[in-house]
């Protein structure tokens, strides 16, 4: 039987399709080619760590691989991972549309993710770069002796694949849907897509001039970041952090759309408070503008500017909280089945709580001072990203495998992995909370001097 | 296996058992908000797996009261713990009168301090127990951050400007001082120690480093920052237009530290470090009101150091006993 996988065979035919769906497999293989690399960045990381002097490679490779990992992770996995694969796939199924408005647009936008993704491949191959993957100046413009630019250019443009995704789904959301599927009956995966794309579409230009300024210094010496040339150190923290923080957004968002179909579908019931779901994702979207200065509580930010963003961190969290009460109402007199999906699902919920917990310490300022830049924010972050994103990642593709592929994974093996996953998480991450409560900083390549921090 | 692993570190200041009392507190809530959810999925799962017997019945038809009661109890919970966290924060802010002041200039990747009779140290700083000490804090090249678990606080070090902060040792001892801002190489190296001695041990101290130690003939005892600043003003010639008591060419800079200095362009803006930074470095860029721009720039004349002293010896103008 003809169907999308097997119309044409050839790479031609894949290389130029306009397809969302293909396009989807396309965007599958990519990242889960750069989740290798983030995956071996992270994995030479903690041998090094192993022993506790450090003895697999230097002070500079260490700082290296931190970076690689989190420049791939960040900008070449994660940010791509539901909205590209899954939400490229699904989107124009679940409004009832064709394709998505844009086709060729959608075409290009992997073509610019994978220019951007050799330009940092390559800048990682010629010899690294070791700024971290927060770019700080003055060290990244002023100091730093590694492929800065090369890095940033390929972050730059990869920014361009998310502008364009992005807007590609808000037009397609708000033109294409069947009629009669109104706002209020939308998918909650689609809702959560919708402001992601807002997101995507307005802060990941902040990023692309923040790098752009970077540049810049970094080329010719024009002072906008480093005091030295008449710039302000701080001014880089801001515009960044304008952008990741919603970014931060992007990589869970998604996952809340995904965790929002499985868990009715193997809880045989509709989701609880539909209303307050999609409300919450959009105070999400918006309220996450506002936060970027929890980032700068110990930066030398006035105190009062720290009051607000404390308060309105607070205020991001509520919706965060609805949804996990709502996702848990809704086993309540369900039909649960524990399949493959529905693990990595409630693994989800399960690890986005820590990781929402662990950021209700963080967003409490006299506690933030101490565990800034340390282990606790590293294992928070990671909750969320890796315990929430990769965990609902995962789930999606089982979900939707059949779908996408016309087979079925091994249940057995599907069940065994989302265990194993939850179960490594949870192990790897809550120790590290606690350590670092005791007072331990993170990108370190020694382990020695601060983990007898309580001497 | 023995073992010296404490869930929290070391309390050795004033400001640390609050924060303690804080973070128990979230851990109290946030583990049993973390039980309360993965219970309720635990047991929701398995009551009501499918095939079990459990009624399906009387399924919830509207969950607004429950959605507004979890909506309001999250808000209230939040907004308690914000009040709590930004009290301690602020005070956290607001350095005690009379603090010992230390001038901390971070270089990569190295701490170095200067105390206010002038000894300098390394990597180390002696402190007297239960006396507010202040430290402003520079940084020659790139952002660092100093960070004494045992103290509970944490400042960035920002390249041109100062930051401050404070604390009070209650605890006699020694305390890692770790860098917690990636600066590069050797940032996993970038540590220090912070040693608590009673005042006695400390006043002893001081005397040693000072070189007023018996049998010495030479007075090594360094000069107080006051001093290196006051020598530097004459001679970089400052003092040919900042005459005292006159301000014809260019503002009489005695008394003005921590005034509101009336700019040119209608604003004002508060004398203090920073501030005084930046006029030596750029004075063009802050005229103040009814003078012309006629100080040159001291960029590349000037070292941090001889910055930081220049501002202590203008800070002592405006105090009622002059210097010696």
């Amino acid at each position: 039987m003809k169907n999308y996988l097997n119309e044409s065979l050839t790479l031609k035919s894949w290389l130029t399709t306009t397809d969302h769906k293909r396009i989807g497999i396309l965007y599958l293989l990519s990242i889960t080619f750069f989740f290798l690399i983030g995956g071996a960045a992270a994995t030479l990381i903690r041998l090094n760590l192993m022993t506790p002097q450090g003895e697999l490679v230097r002070a500079d490779t260490y700082n290296k691989l931190f970076t690689v990992h989190g420049v791939v992770m960040v900008w070449f996995f994660l940010i791509p991972s539901v909205p590209s694969v899954l939400g490229n796939f699904l989107i124009p199924m679940m409004i009832g549309a064709r394709d998505v408005a844009f086709p060729r647009l959608n075409l290009a936008s992997w073509y610019i993710y994978m220019t951007g993704g050799l330009f940092t491949l390559g800048a990682i191959l010629w010899g690294g770069v070791d700024t971290g993957w927060t770019f700080y100046t003055p060290y990244s413009t002023m100091f730093s002796n590694s492929y800065v630019i090369a890095t940033a250019a390929g972050v730059f443009i990869t920014g361009f694949s998310s502008i364009f995704t992005g807007l590609n789904f808000l037009v397609t959301i708000h033109k294409m849907r069947a009629p009669g599927l109104t706002w209020n009956r939308l998918p909650l995966f689609v809702w959560s897509l919708y402001s992601t794309s807002i997101i995507l579409v307005l802060a990941t230009p902040v990023l692309a001039i923040t790098l752009l300024l970077m540049a810049l210094e970094r080329i010719f010496r024009i002072g906008v970041f480093d005091p030295a040339l008449g710039g302000d150190p701080l001014l880089f923290q801001h515009l960044f952090w304008f952008y990741s923080h919603p970014a931060v957004y992007v990589m869970i968002l998604p996952g809340m759309g995904v965790v929002s179909e499985i868990v009715p579908c193997f809880a045989r019931k509709r989701i609880f408070g539909y209303r307050f779901m999609t409300v919450s994702v959009l105070a999400i979207g918006v309220l996450g503008f506002l936060v970027w200065g929890h980032h700068l509580f110990v930066s030398g930010q006035s105190v009062y500017a720290g009051l607000v963003f404390s308060l309105l961190s607070f205020m991001v969290a509520i919706p965060s909280a609805i949804k996990v009460f709502n996702w848990t109402a809704t086993l309540y007199k369900g039909s649960v089945s524990f399949s493959t999906p529905m693990l990595y699902a409630l693994g989800f919920i399960g690890l986005f709580t820590m990781g929402g917990l662990t950021g209700i310490f963080l967003a409490v300022l006299a506690v933030d001072v101490h565990v800034h830049d340390t282990y606790f924010v590293i294992a928070h972050f990671h909750y969320i990203m890796v315990g929430g994103m990769v965990s609902a990642y995962l789930g999606g593709v089982h979900f939707w495998w059949p779908k996408i592929s016309g087979r079925m994974y091994s249940e057995w093996w599907g069940r065994i992995s989302a265990l194993t996953l939850f179960w490594v998480l949870i192990s790897r991450f809550s120790p590290s909370s606690f350590w670092a409560i005791s007072g331990c900083r993170g990108a370190i390549t020694t382990i020695r001097p601060s983990f007898r921090c309580s001497m | 296996m023995k073992t010296d692993f404490a869930l929290f570190p070391v309390s050795a200041s004033t400001i640390a058992s609050h924060v303690d009392t804080v973070m128990i507190a979230l851990l109290v809530i946030c583990g049993a908000i973390t039980v309360l959810v993965f219970g309720l999925i635990l047991i929701l799962g398995i009551r009501y797996r499918r095939g079990s017997l459990y009624t399906r019945e009387l399924r919830p038809k509207n969950g607004n009261f429950l959605e507004w009661s979890w909506t309001f109890a999250t808000f209230g919970v939040f907004l308690g713990l914000f009040v709590w966290g930004a009290r301690i924060y602020f005070r956290m802010h607001v350095a005690p009168a009379g603090a010992l002041e230390v001038s901390v200039l971070a270089k990569q990747w190295m701490w170095s301090f200067q105390h206010p009779d002038g000894a300098k140290e390394l990597n180390e700083l002696h402190i007297p127990l239960s006396q507010p000490v202040l430290l402003t804090m520079t940084s020659q090249d790139v952002i660092h951050s100093f960070f004494v678990p045992a103290f509970r606080i944490k400042q960035d070090v920002l390249p041109g400007r100062y930051t401050q902060v404070w604390f009070e040792a209650n605890k006699p001892g020694a305390y890692h001082l770790f860098c917690t801002q990636y600066c590069g190489t050797a940032h996993a190296d970038m540590t220090g120690k912070i040693i608590v001695q009673t005042q006695a041990d400390y006043e002893r101290w001081l005397a040693g480093v000072s070189g007023r130690s018996a049998g010495q003939r030479v007075e090594l005892r360094p000069l107080s920052p006051i001093v290196l600043g006051e020598h530097l003003f004459k001679k970089l010639a400052c003092i040919t237009c900042h005459v005292e008591g006159r301000g014809t060419v260019a503002p009489d800079l005695s008394h003005i530290f921590g005034t509101m200095a009336q700019l040119n362009n209608g604003t004002s803006v508060k004398v203090d470090e920073t501030y005084v930074r930046a006029h030596i470095l750029d004075p063009g860029a802050w005229l103040v009101r009814g003078y012309d721009p006629v100080m040159p720039s001291f960029r590349g004349q000037v070292s941090e150091e001889d910055i930081m002293n220049l501002i202590a010896y203008i800070k002592s103008l405006g105090q009622e006993s002059k210097p010696k």
